[in-house]
């Protein structure tokens, strides 16, 4: 192939990585504006010439998705930006969501050749940079939908696995509804990722161009209770369905005094400010506790949400609780730093056993104690034990807890023939599809606890099932699909 | 949205409205409730559902104003409409014939309990039912708690209506009595009431039912705001319940969680009285 890069390969790898630019961590503690800006035309310009044009492009396979990021990189050399989208479009739907919340660092920017000797590319950033210059030039034309098909596909939850499907199945042609329990539409990306890495904006607009695609969006439809899934494919006309329903029930420790007054799991806390707004009470009427001290225990990438949350709901003293040391913290390392920038406290090697409360009811301690690093244990992490006599008590009047969720029990409890294996993850096979032929599973709901990107991975793979499926299930079918046999056999 | 069909004042300060929900009226049972945002800005709140219709597609809640959002509800008339609306919600409740059962509502709980009643009569029981208030005005559904009752009796704090006294008191006489073999006893009302239905039920060893109205955000079993203690273990009440075995409620732990918010609330009800007052001086 022709480079369109300026520089010889020599050259490239003496360009310095660019940063994005960031709101300082003083200012942005006091708004719920993006922490980050990206970068800017002449930062992702500058970006793209370091990339080395690889021949075996390990970036695309580093991808869940598949982009394919050096043909992306080619058009923003042309500065047709546009293009650039448009190249990433055809892999990945939601190129804003991903550019914000995907873990690069382990991903393609892991396996860039750069980064072997050097910082690989910011492709990450270049991904945003691409997506943020078309909606702000109104550059978005929806793709063409070359055939349009009869059969109607159900898809359940509207986080990315199922918007993903969504989008991916209606290019495809299919008549898609997404059904969606809450009032507004995202999942995750709209109770869980606060507004400081997601915005709204982002979203609403990412969200409205799935809808250009024909997919009608139905809100206050909690799937099991308003319908059934059997209802859908016997009564409805879906020819199959996709489960989306993400990992939405809080775990708790299980140690004394959770049920006191500023006790939260972070589900609640983050789904009080990001979908309800309580951030700006009394405008909006959903109330949330605060306090000046604030302890949020986990090491994951909600526990930041929460504590980074916290502190811009004013909180003086926002303490990180986590067991195990910052090597085991499961958040990502950018998450992190933003964090200490933003002056949150990291707690580490301490585990919370009991939380105080006063006569009335309100949290007003966290009694912890100190741990220590052992042996490894079955996630390969050295398991934290505790320090005998080592108790304190921290004083804080909120407490959250992150730490885990589990699928949401009421599709498996009203789907009979579902198969469900631990903490009620819904089993599927390779090709996404479930125990019950037809029906579908991806994200978080059949893997318990994963990332944005790994969940449109599943949904794009369970919309190809899907087709393939529908397909081999019409009277000229040739031969049976892999998929049903395989689905039969899960 | 979801418009208002029909609008009736049971009490100055209880409305009952017909909304138009034809997906939650196909499904809802009794026990189910909604979760409801009357507005854009507004809170997500549960409400039970008194009854269906589902070849109008309609369903009737009946709304006590005590907060901000009960009052605002209560603010509207035929032609306005709820932002949202999403149910049925919750396990519906287990209906059985136990040959006698009591049926005990206070309040606006008495809204709650109809649909209960109205099914454990259809099951053939025989059905004994108590409902009081504070005062006259806050007995409600009389007539419709007689059309599915056998015996009815009705009591206000002050004796302004019916026996003075609380629900509790004909519940004792009907539980000594060996002429009224009662075998099981649902209660729905203010968390004080319920807890001393549980009590007083506990001492006769008769199987109780209370249906707990916890603080909820999405009512679909996300956040565990609505997580009470039942038998000493966590449940959440939107997905677990919302009904109970009234002897394992730890009620005073619920009583206290449920006051998580009242200084906010105030807060917000000053806002709505405003609010209210000068549209009133524009509509003038």
């Amino acid at each position: 192939m022709t480079t369109l890069n300026p520089l010889k390969p020599s050259e490239r790898m003496k360009v310095p990585r660019q940063h994005s630019i960031e709101q300082p961590a003083l200012e942005r503690v006091q708004n719920f504006t993006e922490v980050s800006f990206g970068v800017d035309e002449e930062r992702a310009m500058t970006e793209a010439t370091r990339c080395l044009e690889c021949k075996n492009q390990v970036c695309m396979e580093g991808c869940p998705v598949g982009i394919d990021i050096r043909s992306f990189i080619q058009f923003i050399l042309q500065k047709d930006y546009a293009g650039a989208v448009r190249k990433i479009r055809e892999a990945n739907y939601l190129p804003s969501i991903c550019g914000r919340v995907c873990p690069q660092e382990e991903q393609c920017e892991a396996v860039c050749t750069l980064g072997k000797k050097h910082m690989p590319v910011a492709i990450g950033k270049l991904e945003r940079f691409v997506a943020d210059y078309e909606l702000e030039h109104n550059l978005f034309t929806p793709p063409v939908i070359k055939e349009h098909r009869e059969e109607k596909v159900a898809i359940v939850g509207s986080g990315p696995a199922g918007l993903t499907c969504a989008a991916e199945l209606a290019q495809m042609g299919y008549k898609v509804t997404v059904f969606e329990a809450l009032h507004a539409v995202g999942g995750v990306l709209r109770y869980g990722i606060p507004e400081f890495r997601l915005p709204r904006k982002i979203l609403d607009m990412e969200t409205d161009r799935i809808r250009q695609l024909g997919v009608d969006i139905q809100t206050n439809f909690l799937v099991g209770r308003t319908a059934t899934i059997d209802e859908f494919i016997e009564e409805w006309g879906f020819s199959a369905v996709f489960l989306g329903t993400g990992a939405g029930t809080p775990n708790f420790m299980g140690i004394p005094g959770e049920s006191l007054t500023g006790v939260y799991s972070a589900n609640e806390f983050l789904t009080r400010v990001n979908l309800m707004k309580a951030n700006s009470f009394p405008e909006y009427d959903t109330p949330i506790r605060m306090g000046s001290n604030v302890a949020v225990i986990g090491g994951g990438n909600t526990a930041m949400d929460a504590v980074r949350t916290a502190k811009r709901l004013g909180a003086e003293r926002a303490i990180l609780v986590y067991r195990r040391s910052r090597q085991e913290m499961p958040a990502r390392q950018e998450e992190i730093h933003h964090a200490e920038e933003e002056g949150i406290e990291l707690l580490l090697l301490t585990n919370p056993v009991q939380i105080l409360g006063s006569e009335n009811h309100f949290v007003n301690g966290i009694e912890c104690q100190r741990m220590e690093l052992g042996e490894p244990d079955e996630s390969g992490r050295r398991k934290p034990v505790a320090i005998k006599g080592s108790e304190y008590m921290i004083p804080v009047q909120i407490v959250i807890e992150a730490v885990g969720q589990q699928p949401n029990p009421i599709i498996q409890a009203t789907t009979p023939g579902l198969m469900t294996g631990k903490k009620g993850v819904v089993e599927t096979n390779e090709k996404q599809a479930t125990s019950r032929p037809g029906i579908f599973a991806g994200g978080d709901l059949s893997r318990g606890g994963a990332t944005v990107i790994l969940a449109m991975r599943d949904g794009k793979q369970a919309a190809a099932a899907i087709h393939e499926y529908i397909q081999s299930k019409k009277p000229n079918a040739a031969v049976a699909s892999p998929v049903t046999e395989a689905a039969t056999q899960v | 949205m979801f418009p208002i069909i029909s609008k009736e004042v049971l009490a100055p300060t209880i409305s009952k409205f017909v909304l138009k929900a034809p997906l939650v009226a196909r499904k809802r049972k009794a026990g189910n409730f909604v979760i409801v945002r009357v507005i854009e800005t507004g809170e997500r709140i549960p409400l039970t559902i008194v009854d269906s219709n589902p070849t109008e597609g309609t369903i009737t809640l009946i709304v006590q104003a005590i907060g901000k959002t009960t009052k605002l509800l209560c603010s509207k008339n035929v032609g306005d409409a709820l932002t949202d609306v999403v149910g049925p919600l919750g396990n519906p409740t287990p209906i059985e014939n136990h040959g006698a059962v009591a049926c005990v509502g206070g309040g606006v709980g008495t809204a709650e309990l109809f649909p209960i009643t109205k099914a454990l009569k259809d099951a053939g029981n025989f059905v004994y039912s108590i409902i009081g208030g504070r005062t006259k005005d806050l007995v409600i559904l009389e007539q419709e708690m007689r059309a599915c009752s056998d015996q009815v009796f009705v009591t206000t704090d002050d004796g302004s209506y019916g026996q003075k006294g609380i629900v509790t008191d004909p519940l004792k006489q009907l539980l000594t009595n060996p002429q009224t073999p009662i075998k099981a006893v649902y209660a729905i009302g203010p968390l004080p009431m319920m807890k001393a239905v549980a009590n007083v039920t506990k001492g006769f060893g008769v199987h109780t039912l209370v249906s707990l109205n916890a603080i909820m955000v999405d009512g679909t079993g996300m956040c565990g705001g609505c997580r009470v203690t039942i038998d000493g273990k966590m449940k959440f009440a939107c997905v677990d319940g919302p009904e109970f075995d009234a002897h394992q409620v730890d009620f005073d732990e619920l009583i206290l969680r449920n006051r998580s918010y009242v200084d906010f609330e105030k807060v917000s009800n000053e806002r709505l009285l405003n609010d209210l007052t000068s549209s009133r001086e524009v509509a003038r």
